[in-house]
């Protein structure tokens, strides 16, 4: 048992298929060939990205990350509040419930919203029978923000979930015993204690919202661009491998920096595992 | 009232959840291409389905490479597993996040940096990159589905029986490995239903000819709505709601009741 040596195949493994790989694509964004087939070391790919056409695609997708970020919060801390007040054998059902759609490949969810929301699809066909206009929104941003939410709500409710089923009962009622009303509880009591919980959440959805490249891909359309539609043009289809590794640097960095920022509202309650 | 609303606020996100999954399993007995009228059930998608040499070849696929991706992943994670958890501070706390590591990048990052590095070495995008990216987004779950099976060990167990006699692969054999074996099988199923439902790795890592299911559905779905992806979606969601649900009643009691890749990168991170 003490031998540390069963781990350096899975070292070894580790290095060259996470590591490495990292690395070359960190290798790449700061390289160029030039047209003599020379590789030079240059900033040129994150000049290309500074243009004003990437910049707004930057832009576009952490603006629709965090509107859908605040949508989830919005729509997902009451069902996380909702959740934690009912009874104990209760709760596991109805949590467990709220998983299982998750649980779909998200692919596979994502594509059954084109078909929901396709032109002669369930949507406009039921909004047809009761005689009202149709909704034409597939191929528009608010399809898109759409898919988001729907696949990251539980990212959102879960962290919250978790923390607010933790909040000792007796703080509570000792606030409601001091005179509260329930709003001031909340506002005063429950919010705070719950902020870990939130934290993780906003993180937990703006990251794949951010990243994604396949809901935007199939609720918005083909020519729809985010950062992650740009990163997987530049490698699928243009085959600019290094500009397509500074985006990749760019997105990495974005992700880190938010990550650090919301780790420091989130200091003192670590380590609390979900459910 | 207040619990009236509450109830019906509830009511109404589960609606929200459900009607997409309910959406295409109901439209995969439609008898009819459209995805407005019901036509009457019936089951011809289904077998179109296993007459569609592209699915049933990415079926394929997909089995043997989440079955080999697992199998790998779970025995050199397990091994890996046991070392590190023999390692010193420093050295753990080098291998953990580098074990972290796949586990908070974005896949899009980990897959195209897969590509880069296979052609790099001059591998043919195919079914070898396809598995050994598998195993690369595998390994991380087996090692932290064993590493809490080896920290409620009782560490005189190994002791006692090499003062039994046991040569120490006997003692790890017939001492240790019975008592990980259940965070060892959990971390099997991870795999095998982690790689059973990969998209955006696979995509990247694979080359001409070499297609999984996920990646058949996103190249149909491109082209349009077609009830057979109905069909497939219907199954395909039935094995891995199986599979997961095993896993649920495994780990359950446990500190992580991880399902897919996000709950388990969830449980990670809070």
């Amino acid at each position: 048992m003490k031998k540390g040596w069963i781990s350096y195949p899975y070292i070894f493994w580790m290095i060259l298929f996470t590591l490495v790989p990292l690395i070359l694509v960190l290798y790449y964004s700061l390289t160029a060939t030039d047209p003599s087939g020379v590789t030079v070391f240059t900033a040129e790919n994150f000049r290309t990205f500074m243009q004003p056409i990437y910049m707004k695609v930057l832009m576009r997708s952490v603006i629709l990350a965090l509107a859908s970020t605040l949508i989830c919060l919005l729509l997902g801390y009451p069902v996380a509040m909702i959740l934690s007040g009912r009874d104990l054998s209760h709760r596991n059902l109805m949590v467990l419930l709220f998983i299982i759609p998750m649980w779909m490949n998200f692919l596979l969810r994502t594509y059954a919203w084109m078909t929901i929301l396709d032109r002669k699809g369930v949507i406009n066909s039921l909004l047809g029978m009761a005689g009202l206009p149709q909704l034409n929104i597939l191929y528009t941003d608010a399809a898109v923000i759409l898919g988001m939410v729907y696949n990251f709500l539980p990212f959102m409710v879960l962290p919250i979930f978790s923390v607010l089923s933790k909040i000792d009962r007796s703080v509570v009622e000792a606030a409601e015993d001091l005179g509260s009303d329930s709003f001031t509880v909340f506002r005063r009591i429950i919010f705070p204690l719950s902020l870990p919980g939130v934290v993780s959440g906003i993180t937990m959805v703006f990251m794949p919202a951010v990243t994604t490249f396949i809901i935007s891909k199939l609720l918005g359309g083909s020519q729809y661009m985010l950062i992650g539609n740009l990163i997987e043009d530049q490698f699928t289809r243009v085959y600019d491998w290094n500009f397509g590794s500074a985006v990749s640097i760019v997105m990495m960095l974005l992700i880190l920096v938010s990550m650090g920022v919301m780790s420091r509202y989130d200091k003192e309650e670590m380590g609390g595992g979900l459910l | 009232m207040k619990k009236t609303v509450k109830k019906l606020y509830l009511f109404l996100i589960y609606l929200f959840l459900y009607a997409p999954v309910f959406t295409l399993i109901i439209f995969s007995f439609n008898n009819s291409k459209s995805r407005a009228h019901w036509d009457g059930f019936t089951l011809r998608w289904y077998g179109e389905l296993f007459q569609d040499r592209q699915i049933i070849s990415s079926l394929s696929y997909t089995l043997t490479v989440a079955l080999l991706a697992s199998l790998m992943a779970t025995i050199v994670g397990t091994a890996a597993a046991v070392g590190i958890f023999n390692m010193n501070r420093l050295a753990k706390s080098f291998v953990m996040n580098l074990t972290y590591l796949p586990v908070l990048n974005p896949d899009i990052v980990t897959g195209i940096s897969l590509m880069i590095l296979f052609i790099f070495m001059n591998l043919k995008l195919g079914f070898v990159t396809l598995l050994l990216a598998h195993i690369t987004f595998n390994l991380p779950y087996v090692i932290l589905s064993v590493l809490p099976k080896l920290k409620q060990l009782n560490k005189h167990l190994y002791e006692a029986a090499l003062d039994l006699g046991a040569v120490p692969l006997h003692a790890f054999r017939k001492v240790i490995l019975p008592e990980i074996m259940p965070g060892v099988i959990t971390g099997f199923l991870l795999a095998f239903t982690l790689s059973l439902d990969d998209f955006i790795i696979s995509f990247f890592t694979t080359g001409s000819g070499v297609s999984t299911l996920s990646i058949t559905v996103y190249s149909m779905a491109r082209r349009g709505v077609n009830p057979k992806i109905n069909a497939l979606s219907t199954l395909m969601f039935i094995v891995v709601l199986v599979l997961l649900l095993i896993i649920n009643k495994r780990s359950s009691g446990g500190e992580d009741s991880s399902g897919a890749k996000e709950t388990a990168k969830l449980s990670n991170l809070i």
